[in-house]
């Protein structure tokens, strides 16, 4: 797929990756066997029909072709983008045993962006069902609660999601940057589930503004469904981690995505601008904050990660973005102590690892070498080691069985301890995925939905 | 979701009360707690505290000084206006029940964050003293409704003794425990007035409570940018404050981590200001 320059996009919050053009795309689809027995379907987690939007696709039938992918995800822009196919459909297809699959992630985002290039009253609209009366609360407006909230009003419920920040859209809102997925996207594909009848209520904490009790009994709600994700940022619990220019991820990223940041002073919110990042973390968030401390002019970023680049948890698609942009791998490195004066960053202090034996995850486990300390020289610490549970939500919702790590249990349809509560996404695995999260919620409102129409 | 503003009052040269409708919000708030706000689609998310709710009447109002863009935007927004966005209640309330004897020490602005907390102390039976300071008359916020409250003794204290006694809230502070007639404090205001205040009563072993104002940018929970050491562990002031035990904070790093954006700040409400003047010439 055609990408910005590396040197050129370094420096701007534009897109990377610029989509298919119409013939591209057609060509790609013509490579597709549509299979009798098409294996892709099976590795996308909400089973889009893929062989027949391809074949869509094929027949230039672009409309029908979106049709096909809204039957089972809402969001073809977004995931088209940011799913990671290679390890779900693409690796599930046929050709990809020969190394070379489909590139269905692009077909799909070609079809999305169609979509969206057309006029909001001319876009597809999945057909809903009459009015059923119900009820239903979202709690959280993130792919999980999306995904959930337009599958319930699909199915004729009148659904509220509630949203604690000014903006809609969780993670892909506040999290992944402008330069993978621009805001205006996730805007429009918010729209058009508002264009469904789903009501987005910002500026409301549930736990705070509300309990979860009081919006099922005061508010009359038939059903809740929790997609508060696992915002929570976690430390490294070193010293000096409190210094000025030391960042959680989450914290960095907000400030640019959600606050515009980076486009101050347009925009009120400041970020510390760092000449020298670490990034420490080995995920997809830790090359968005590297990537996107570039952005800001940082003239050197590096990744500090514990192990190898082989067991970064990113992927691939990005890593190498990364690079190209010139972020700097250090691997096999843990930070020990963040070095400061007058209360600002002047270091990272490292220890050297090794990997030893395999883990309980089956990686290989990292141990360090002993007297291997050295230091980065850096003014901004960028902590990006995942994020947990956040108890505001649920210290307040009575009867709420949790795990011991503070993760709402639900069986595989969402149903928690509390009947009539259903929960999913983060807030329920831990960090996972865009459509893992879309996928949980759609499994959720088939739930809710049997449930209503039993009672 | 705009939320409209039903009355700005100005209480001093920059000081503000400003009262919002905020339905919702207001049947839930406890004393000590804040909100957080954002004046327009370019603003920043700020927080401050509530100074007076009406939960059946559905309005919330708070105290602000103009210290900068965001609260100096604010202070600009009048009666009928909206602003974009006002969320809460956020953070834990202050205790307030069986204190016994407190006092209620506010500097500054921090007298706005005191009166509902003087106010809810002295609804819950105990006696309540209450010292505000300032650095000069003009300065002094809200002295006359600490009058109408049902407290035992107003002292007022100003750097410059232009009204009160002339000195720093922790003369009077130190002469009540000296007396020994506190069972708890409680001081809001500038850190580093906090910070004397806790010192103050330590030696007493007087139970001292602060009300930390780090800066925060979601408040509630999701970023960490409010985090204080406590006790030498790292506590979120926007979930787990923003009241801590002041003998165990770090107000040092505090102090630090509020002049993170100087510079910003600075640049920011220097480019507001001339955009001020241009729209009014
Ligand atoms: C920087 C970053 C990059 C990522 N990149 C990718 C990627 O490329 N591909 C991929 O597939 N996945 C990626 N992920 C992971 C993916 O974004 C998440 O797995 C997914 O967003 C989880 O969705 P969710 O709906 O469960 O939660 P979230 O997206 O976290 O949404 C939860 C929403 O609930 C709101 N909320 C929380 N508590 C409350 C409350 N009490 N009341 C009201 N609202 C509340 C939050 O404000 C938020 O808007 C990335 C994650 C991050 C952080
Ligand atoms: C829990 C809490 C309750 C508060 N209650 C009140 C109150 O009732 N009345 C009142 O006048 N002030 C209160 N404050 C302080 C108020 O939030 C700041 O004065 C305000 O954010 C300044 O914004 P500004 O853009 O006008 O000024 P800026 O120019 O941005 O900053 C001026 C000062 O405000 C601090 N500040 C800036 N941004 C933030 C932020 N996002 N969060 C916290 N501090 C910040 C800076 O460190 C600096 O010292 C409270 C702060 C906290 C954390
Ligand atoms: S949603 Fe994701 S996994 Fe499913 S087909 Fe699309 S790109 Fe593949
Ligand atoms: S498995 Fe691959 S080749 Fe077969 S239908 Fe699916 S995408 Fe096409
Ligand atoms: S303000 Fe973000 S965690 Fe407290």
């Amino acid at each position: 797929m055609p990408e910005r320059d590396a040197l050129e996009r370094a420096e701007d919050f534009v897109e990377v990756a610029l989509g298919y053009p119409e013939e591209l795309a057609r060509a790609e689809a013509e490579r597709c066997l549509q299979c009798a027995n098409p294996t892709c379907i099976a590795g996308c987690p909400v089973n889009i029909d893929i062989k027949s939007f391809i074949g869509r696709i094929l027949e230039g039938d672009y409309e029908g072709g979106t049709r096909v992918i809204k039957e089972r995800n809402p969001l073809p822009a977004v995931c088209g983008r940011v799913c990671p196919q290679e390890e779900q459909c693409e690796k599930a297809c046929i050709l990809a045993r020969k190394g070379e699959p489909v590139a269905i992630g692009r077909l799909e985002r070609f079809l999305g962006d169609r979509e969206l290039a057309r006029p909001p009253a001319e876009r597809e609209r999945p057909e809903t069902a009459p009015p059923s009366g119900r009820r239903v609360a979202v709690i959280g407006s993130g792919p999980a609660g999306l995904a959930c909230a337009g599958e319930l009003a699909r199915l004729g419920h009148a659904v509220t999601v509630f949203e604690s920040l000014h903006a809609p859209g969780g993670v892909l809102t506040y999290g992944i940057p402008e330069f993978r997925l621009p805001k205006s996207i996730v805007r429009a594909e918010i729209d058009a589930l508002a264009d469904m009848g789903v009501e987005v209520v910002t500026d409301t904490v549930i736990g705070a503004t509300y309990t979860l009790g009081e919006l099922l009994e005061d508010q009359g709600l038939d059903a809740a469904f929790i997609g508060a994700g696992a915002g929570l940022p976690v430390f490294l619990g070193i010293p000096g981690e409190n210094l000025n220019g030391v960042y959680s991820a989450n914290e960095f990223l907000t400030r640019v995505n959600l606050m515009k940041a980076y486009e101050f002073p347009t925009y009120d919110t400041p970020v510390w601008r760092g000449r020298k990042v670490a990034v420490v973390g080995g995920g997809n968030v830790a090359m968005d904050a590297a990537r996107t401390a570039k952005r800001l002019g940082a003239e050197e970023v590096f990744l500090v990660y514990r192990r190898t680049e082989e067991e970064m948890p990113a992927r691939r698609e990005e890593v190498h973005h990364a690079r190209e942009e010139g972020v700097e791998f250090k691997m096999l490195c843990s930070p020990v102590e963040v070095l400061g004066r007058d209360g600002w960053v002047t270091g990272l202090t490292a220890t050297r690892m090794e990997l030893g034996e395999p883990d309980a995850s089956g990686r290989r486990a990292p141990v360090c070498v002993v007297g291997s300390e050295f230091t980065i020289d850096c003014d901004t610490v960028i902590v990006a080691l995942g994020t947990r549970a956040n108890p505001v939500l649920t210290s307040t919702a009575d009867g709420l069985e949790l795990t011991s790590r503070g993760y709402i249990v639900a069986d595989e349809n969402g149903a928690t301890s509390v009947p009539g509560v259903y929960a999913g996404g983060d807030i329920v695995t831990g960090s996972a995925t865009v459509i893992k999260a879309m996928g949980a919620g759609k499994r959720a409102a088939a739930a809710i939905h049997a449930r209503l129409g039993a009672s | 979701m705009p939320f409209e503003v039903l009355q700005k009052r100005q209480l001093s040269e920059a000081v503000f009360e400003m009262t919002v409708a905020a339905p919702a919000v207001a049947a839930k708030v406890r004393p000590g707690q804040f909100l957080m706000l954002r004046v327009d689609e370019h603003g920043e998310r700020i927080p401050l505290t509530f100074s007076d709710w009406d939960a059946e009447q559905g309005w919330v109002r708070f105290i602000f000084m103009v210290v900068g863009k965001t609260t100096h935007a604010l202070s600009h927004r009048e009666a009928g206006e909206t602003i974009a966005d006002l969320v809460g209640p956020l953070g834990k309330p202050t205790r307030v029940e069986g204190l016994g004897r407190c006092v209620v020490v506010g500097g500054g602005v921090g007298a706005a964050v005191a009166y509902p907390v003087a106010r809810a102390m002295a609804e819950a039976g105990n006696e309540v003293t209450v010292i505000l300071g300032a650095r000069t008359a003009d300065l002094l916020v809200l002295a006359d409704e600490f009058e109408k409250l049902p407290i035992s003794e107003l002292i007022v204290a100003t750097d410059d003794g232009s009204e009160g006694r002339k000195g720093l809230v922790t003369e009077p502070l130190k002469e009540l425990c000296d007396a020994g007639v506190v069972d708890h404090a409680m001081a809001i205001g500038p850190a580093i007035m906090m910070k004397f205040c806790a010192a103050t009563t330590r030696p007493y072993g007087v139970p001292t409570v602060v009300s930390l104002n780090p800066i925060m940018v979601d408040g509630t929970g999701m970023c960490g940018a409010c985090r204080v050491s406590v006790g030498g562990e790292t506590k979120f002031g926007c979930v787990d404050g923003p009241d801590f035990d002041g003998h165990l904070v770090d107000f040092e790093e505090l102090m630090s981590r509020q002049r993170i954006y100087a510079d910003e700040e600075r640049e920011a409400d220097a480019a507001y200001r001339q955009e001020c003047s241009c729209r009014t010439k």
